[in-house]
């Protein structure tokens, strides 16, 4: 279990890592897209250790508890943000969260069109 | 009862497991009895908990909703950066290359149109409503793709919590429009194949929302949205708050 822990551990504190490298040589005071990295680098590593027979159920729990967790955090979250003063905005979550979704719905439509449904 | 208060007020992130455990449970009652099954439990457990958060707002008159309350401090330890990161990173276990391959280039087109649509709408919304820099633009527009990638993006850049909580509240309607609308339009917009399956997975992205709403237009059809729709987030984290922010910040010549 906690070897699976810490390949992900691993490789979250190196996509991190990439993060503020490329935003302090961007000149920006940001971790830019460390996590969009560390998956990269969870899943390279992940392949590796499927070839090398590493990845067995014990390996794969200590990633799968995490995996599991992550609507749990995000209902923390979501708990612990200043939702009052976003409420005076609320207007912009329901348009920006249904207008893009109906358009997102005609681009699909012309996208199969244009490929014709295989 | 002090006692009590004594032991929740130590074991702040331990009562945090808690309360969300409840909160899940409650959320899947009323999805189950009240919503049919037709709304995903974890977008309706979110939007639930954005209503504790205005609560806790309310009450104790800060900014970090339920959590400024000191019995509920915990929250703000689960719900934070660290912890969000670190799992969003072990969702990537769910992928492989092998997943990657069998989507092929109608999912990566998919992908690259379905977040480059959501996040310009979103972007544009957000203009519309008066705001103007780069990083609340960069946020709202990230949750106009999905409730992770606007935390995110917006954790990364350093947004207001107001508008990180926008974001959310945003990428939680879309999921919901998603679930809804697609049984609806499923016959007008030719999704009836797994290959179609795989191309709206990849527009839409929110796993939730896509899975629900394919489970009710053809159970069959799941597996193939889901397949994309599990990149769309990972994606999504990668572009906005790195490409997607730095065309922003250029354009607004900030």
């Amino acid at each position: 279990m906690i070897k699976g822990l810490a390949l992900l551990s691993f490789c979250f504190l190196a996509g991190m890592w990439c993060g503020s490298l490329l935003g302090s040589s961007l000149g920006i005071d940001a971790n830019v897209g460390g996590v969009g990295f560390a998956m990269i680098f969870f899943l390279l590593l992940k392949e590796a250790s499927v070839k090398k027979g590493l990845w067995n159920g014990e390996f794969a729990f200590g990633i799968e508890f995490w995996n599991k967790l992550y609507i749990p955090i995000v209902i923390a979250m979501a708990a612990s943000l200043n939702v009052k003063s976003a409420l005076s905005s609320g207007l912009l979550a329901l348009l920006a969260g249904l207008l893009p979704v109906l358009l997102a719905f005609w681009v699909f439509k012309v996208l199969i069109k244009k490929l014709g449904t295989s | 009862m002090e006692e009590l208060h004594q032991v929740l007020g130590k074991n702040g992130l331990i009562f945090a497991f808690f309360v969300v455990g409840l909160l899940t449970y409650g959320a899947d009652v009323i999805s189950k009895k009240v919503f049919d099954s037709k709304i995903p439990g974890s977008a309706l457990a979110i939007f639930l908990a954005l209503g504790m958060g205005y609560l806790g707002g309310l009450i104790a008159d800060g900014e970090q909703g339920l959590s400024d309350l000191p019995l509920f401090e915990g929250l703000s330890v689960l719900g934070g950066g660290m912890f969000r990161d670190f799992a969003i990173v072990a969702t990537a276990a769910g992928a492989s290359f092998l997943l990657i391959r069998k989507s092929g280039w109608i999912g990566f087109i998919s992908l690259i149109l379905g977040i480059g649509v959501f996040f310009l709408a979103g972007v544009a919304l957000a203009w519309m409503m008066g705001y103007r820099d780069a990083v609340s633009l960069c946020t709202l527009g990230a949750g106009a793709c999905t409730y992770i990638v606007g935390p995110v993006t917006g954790g990364a850049l350093g947004a207001s919590s107001e508008v990180i909580a926008l974001s959310i509240a945003t990428g939680v309607v879309k999921t919901i429009a998603v679930t809804i609308l697609t049984p609806l339009l499923a016959k007008k917009i030719g999704l009836e194949s797994p290959g179609s399956a795989m191309a709206f997975g990849g527009i839409m992205g929110t796993s939730s929302g896509v899975a629900a709403g394919l489970a009710a237009t053809d159970p069959a059809l799941v597996p193939y949205g889901a397949v994309t729709a599990t990149f769309y987030t990972g994606l999504g984290c990668l572009v906005c708050p790195s490409l997607f922010y730095l065309i922003l910040s250029t354009l607004l010549g900030a």
